[in-house]
């Protein structure tokens, strides 16, 4: 109906439009364009020397390692997980999918604290790695598992509608024409998950590079080791060299919406494929 | 076509030939692997918030949450979601009203800009708001004259959340009411129905639920919102505190049943969260199978 320029003949465009670019503006735009304008009063030279010292270079692998790891595990383990809780029945199913969402809906500051306590050495799963001179809390063992926690509910939720969409006749014909289970899964079946599967993994990545509730309390913050970014940025503002945490910031910002521009690559070539 | 292989065992996929699926042994460890998983990843951890406030007895755990601190704190945290939930909401009407009634350019870019805030840190969002409003800031130094305090105050506490939780329900309310399309409001209009009367009467009964699950899900992150807060509070005991950032100080002071007991107040919030989205789930579930059911007789 629109493709022939009809007349919309409902009423309230310029208000609600026009409500909603100032509100965006208000609450997002101009808060976020300060990042610009204060890095733009700094020189490059300042800018490149903040941003490249070797304890901000240290924070961000921490941060970026650590992500990437947590991340790749959710991605195997939010992948089982799924799968469990769409193809298979047992008992408590309900139960650990609403579980699922667990991570969004908790303060981050107490799902840091609970994993502390969890993970510390005399913690109820620490203690079994102690014997082994395994220490996870106050390590990138343990920020990883945090991050991990946070990330989880991404992948299995972007990849679950996708499992139980699944074409089930396009299984059996593979089966029928004489393909084993593992074929059928790796050459059917995954090609169809990638997207979900890429999706869920970039945006658990992303969350867990601006992490900071959840691992500040068991990551231990020393400089060097277990310091994350955004922990480096709050540290700075304590300190009030703001220059240097809009510094850190920038290059935070940059990173994160180079991700979403990526998952929205992503989604915009799975859509056109599946047509 | 369609189930035939499916249909000749019986009806359910779970009758399908033990060949077409994985192996039991397979099923099982798989179904192990998910249920240790979840449970060291998400269930221990809410099992040993309220086991740890408990430790010390329920005296120790009450006298921790009705301690003056913790009320002003809990005061707060509602005072900050009552203010930025109903804004949010009116904003996310607004936004998917516009973007999915009526056809503009640049309705993808606008869609992506309301997406923003999800890619931005915590503590960045709160950043954001330090070097705008700050003292050091032109626009804080213009405040500061008044002797309006933004920063450190519970001003800049609702503008940070407002920003984290910004997109929830826009972004639920958008994809919900592209599915419904604009016929029924058209023909409320046609038949003569204000502006006002269209969406009352015709769009939020189909809205309501989405509406009501992002509201959820928005309430849940501005009363747990803790990086961006915590940039901006100032922490101020019984001032400026919100019940994410008492639990810190609690913890870092080493007063872990404290910290555990208050926890578990937001632990509660949590858990009633969980059960009212999958309340709703259930609810649109059954709406929609009902409709279906119409669409056949009809």
């Amino acid at each position: 109906m629109f493709f022939f320029g009809k007349r919309n003949v409902l009423p309230g465009f310029r208000r609600t439009f026009g409500f909603t670019v100032l509100y965006l503006s208000l609450i997002v735009l101009i808060p976020l364009s300060g990042v610009v304008w204060n890095t733009l009063g700094m020189s490059w030279l300042d800018f490149w020397e903040t941003v490249t010292s070797d304890r901000v270079i240290a924070s961000f692998k921490v941060s970026f390692l650590c992500a990437l790891v947590a991340a790749f595990l959710n991605l195997v383990f939010g992948f089982i997980v799924a799968w469990a809780l769409e193809r298979y029945s047992f008992w408590g199913k309900r139960f650990f999918d609403n579980l699922i969402d667990l991570p969004f809906a908790l303060p981050t500051a107490v799902a840091g604290i609970a994993l502390t306590a969890l993970y510390a050495p005399n913690g109820w799963i620490g203690r079994f790695f102690e014997p082994f001179d395994i220490q996870i809390a106050y390590t990138q063992i343990g920020i990883t598992i945090a991050l991990m926690f946070i990330g989880l509910p991404f992948v299995v939720r972007t990849v679950q509608p996708i499992i139980q969409e699944l074409d089930k006749e396009v299984e059996e014909a593979a089966v029928i024409l004489g393909a084993s289970r593992l074929r059928t899964f790796f050459r059917v079946i995954f090609p169809q998950l990638i997207p979900a599967l890429l999706t869920g993994f970039a945006l658990a990545f992303a969350r867990g590079v601006g992490e900071y509730g959840s691992v500040v309390f068991i990551s231990g913050n020393m400089p060097f080791k277990t310091e994350i970014a955004p922990l480096l940025i709050m540290t700075k503002l304590e300190q009030y060299d703001y220059a240097g945490a809009t510094a850190i910031a920038l290059v935070m910002l940059i990173i994160s919406f180079a991700i979403l521009l990526l998952i929205n690559i992503i989604q915009a070539k799975s859509n056109k494929t599946s047509l | 076509m369609a189930g035939i292989v499916t249909k000749k065992a019986g009806s359910g996929g779970d009758l399908r030939p033990p060949h077409i699926s994985e192996p039991k042994i397979v099923k099982w460890i798989l179904i192990a692997i998910s249920i240790i998983f979840l449970c060291s990843i998400v269930l221990l951890p809410l099992i040993i918030v309220l086991f740890e406030s408990l430790k010390n007895g329920i005296g120790l755990y009450l006298e921790s949450i009705v301690e003056p601190d913790a009320m002003s704190a809990l005061l707060l945290t509602i005072t900050v979601a009552v203010i930025t939930v109903p804004l949010n909401s009116f904003f996310g009407i607004c936004a998917a009203w516009a973007i999915t009634k009526f056809q503009f350019r640049g309705k993808n870019f606008l869609i992506s800009l309301i997406d923003v805030p999800f890619a931005v840190s915590p503590v960045i969002s709160g950043l954001i708001f330090i070097l705008l409003l700050g003292t050091n800031s032109a626009l804080g130094a213009w405040f500061e004259s008044y002797n309006i305090q933004i920063i450190f105050a519970l001003p800049g506490i609702v503008l940070a959340t407002m920003f984290v939780t910004f997109p929830f329900i826009a972004r639920e309310l958008i994809p919900l009411m592209q599915a419904q399309g604009i016929q029924e409001e058209e023909a409320a209009a046609s038949l003569g129905a204000s502006g006002w009367k269209i969406f009352w009467r015709v769009t939020f009964p189909n809205i309501k639920w989405g509406l009501l699950y992002g509201m959820i899900l928005c309430n849940a992150r501005a009363i747990g919102e803790f990086g961006a807060v915590s940039v901006v509070s100032g922490h101020i005991r019984g001032e400026t505190n919100t019940l994410p950032l008492h639990v810190e100080i609690l913890y870092n002071e080493y007063q872990f049943t404290a910290a555990f007991a208050v926890s578990s107040l937001l632990v509660f919030i949590a858990l009633l969260t969980i059960i009212v989205k999958s309340f709703i789930e259930w609810k649109t579930h059954q709406q929609q199978s009902q409709m279906q059911e119409v669409d056949h007789h009809g």
